[in-house]
């Protein structure tokens, strides 16, 4: 249904703006792409029951990233060697 | 802990003094433990450094909202690629832990109350996440503070209860130091034990494991991933020997669990050894696969208050507990993702530093392997000197155990390197949240310096003119 498909795409950008926030270059690195890849991997998952079980996942995914981010930006480390202004 | 230094530079001399503070306070504070106060009031925990300033104390520098964690002193953090040594906590599972590190506190083996239940059921919920990880039962796995413990509880309890029958236990040459020296310590018990050596692939030969066994041998340790060389054992196949023996069979799997899948019945292991901080869990956690059926019985190596079946007493740390459960829930659902992922990005590095190194020696069966540990030897250099030169990445040489010694390390001798190829080894460590940008790096910065380190090297220089170093007679000192 179109309502779904809007609500999977605002979770999907909220993961991705929220994983932004990560202080720790390797934390932000990995959950950038690791929702980007489970998303584009369960693209076509048609079963209604099964996109309901995905979106409840990813909302207490969603969950888990704000408090890690805050917990990460309370313990900040000094940046990683490889991250510069070119690098991510 | 909060080990902050202050913000803005210079933390060095204040960092320090912090430590002494701290230390002292931890020390009455343990005393205090034992000497209450008369009065109900209880006494501040002078050990646990509240988040903020309690005073304006000038030895404490303040720290600010955007605290600073880590002690490298405002230099930028060096890549971190020693995930054989240790892996980062998974967000995921600090999250899971954290609830349990602050309001709910209670003793997981209280009955009395719902402070009690509610960590005791959030135990048996991990003990129920790491016993799915490996197609075990939850009655079967018992926490412990590590695989350290788990394979000397292991080792020296099978080894202890059957005494009076069996005194010959198996082993290889390129175990853990732990599994090593548990076993050093049951021969001064009077036991006997083999071990067994490696092919030059780092893989034990079955048929000497088959003739190895004496009509006493009570078990048989092998572990499933090698910590140096990432070299994977036929398990399955040292299980059925060991099965149609009627001998207990032990795997220390601290680097297989979450990695590769496992699973103790289909691999007939009778005894398995966890670790949680190998899997992106918390440190000082672990545990120990005890088979129920066929029932394997050991005797504890601790006494007390009978916890964890009366294998392992002491309380079960609560938190730790439940990130290791949460560690081996991650893994299972990540494994696949994790293990084509960490594939690539080893596929990159070795072909990368091959392709741009001449006389570089992969360490260990190519084939039977877990691609996230790969040992590589860079003849002519010195593997300490292109260490200390790599100082931007963090690597190692080898076991953390032993990375404060020179000796070259017993796992390649006894695959058979060269001396001096085994002097020249640098064990990379490829993980979870490794990028591409960090292999990149690594791979230039490697191939920079061995380049720069060989153009020093008055050995390269002679191997360049067509000298074979192995017909140089060196003068005798």
């Amino acid at each position: 249904a179109a309502s779904s498909r809007a609500q999977v795409l605002r979770l999907y950008r909220a993961l991705l703006r929220e994983s932004q926030r990560f202080s720790g270059y390797n934390y932000r690195t990995y959950a950038i792409r690791r929702i980007r890849d489970a998303f584009r991997e369960n693209k076509n998952v048609e079963d209604s029951e099964k996109i309901e079980e995905l979106l409840n996942k990813a909302k207490a995914n969603l969950e888990v990233i704000q408090r890690q981010v805050t917990i990460g930006q309370l313990y900040s480390t000094e940046k990683l060697v490889i991250e510069s202004p070119g690098n991510t | 802990m909060f080990p902050a230094a202050a913000p803005g530079g210079g933390p060095h001399e204040r960092t320090r003094h912090r430590h002494r503070h701290r230390h002292r306070h931890q020390h009455r504070d343990r005393h205090r433990d034992h000497v209450r106060p008369p009065s109900g009031r209880a006494p501040a925990r002078a050990g646990v450094t509240p988040p903020f300033p309690p005073t304006p104390d000038s030895s404490f520098p303040p720290l600010l909202p955007s605290g600073r964690a880590g002690e490298l002193g405002g230099a930028p953090r060096p890549l971190y690629m020693d995930v054989q040594a240790t892996t980062p906590l998974d967000p995921r599972v600090l999250d899971s832990m954290l609830p349990y590190l602050t309001a709910c506190y209670g003793n997981p083996h209280s009955r009395t109350h719902a402070y009690g239940w509610e960590s005791e059921a959030a135990m048996e919920r991990a003990r129920q996440q790491v016993a799915d990880l490996i197609g075990a039962d939850s009655r079967e796995i018992i926490f412990t503070s590590g695989a350290t413990e788990s394979n000397n509880m292991a080792i020296k309890g099978v080894a202890r209860f059957y005494k009076s029958r069996k005194k010959h236990i198996i082993t290889t040459q390129t175990e853990h130091k732990c599994v090593l020296d548990s076993c050093r310590s049951l021969e001064t018990e009077g036991f006997r034990i083999t071990y067994l050596p490696v092919k030059k692939n780092g893989l034990i030969d079955l048929k000497e494991l088959e003739a190895a066994f004496q009509p006493d041998t009570s078990l048989v340790s092998v572990m499933t991933v090698n910590n140096e060389i990432g070299v994977k054992q036929p398990i399955h196949d040292i299980g059925e020997i060991c099965r149609a023996r009627k001998v207990f069979f032990h795997t220390d799997a601290a680097q297989a669990i979450g990695k590769i899948p496992m699973d103790v019945n289909n691999m007939k292991i009778d005894l398995m050894s966890i670790s949680g901080h190998k899997i992106y869990g918390p440190k000082g956690v672990g545990a120990l696969y005890v088979r129920r059926r066929p029932r394997v019985r050991l005797e504890p190596l601790q006494s007390g208050g009978g916890q964890e079946r009366g294998l392992r007493s002491g309380t079960v740390p609560t938190p730790l507990a439940v990130g290791l459960g949460a560690a081996c829930e991650v893994a299972r659902e990540e494994m696949e993702y994790d293990h084509k992922r960490i594939s690539q990005l080893a596929e990159r590095l070795v072909t990368k530093i091959m392709s741009e190194v001449p006389d570089v020696v992969m360490n260990g069966d190519r084939e039977h392997r877990y691609p996230g540990c790969i040992n590589l030897s860079f003849a002519y250099v010195e593997g300490e000197s292109l260490l200390m030169a790599l100082k931007d990445v963090a690597l190692s040489s080898g076991s953390a155990c032993t990375s404060a010694s020179l000796e070259p390390s017993y796992v390649l001798r006894a695959i058979g390197t060269d001396e001096d190829l085994a002097h020249s080894s640098i064990r990379f460590g490829i993980g979870r949240f490794t990028t591409e940008e960090e292999v990149d790096y690594t791979v230039q910065k490697c191939i920079q310096h061995v380049k720069r380190l060989r153009e020093m090297s008055p050995l390269w220089e002679m191997v360049q003119d067509g000298i074979d170093l192995k017909s140089i007679k060196w003068t005798q000192h």
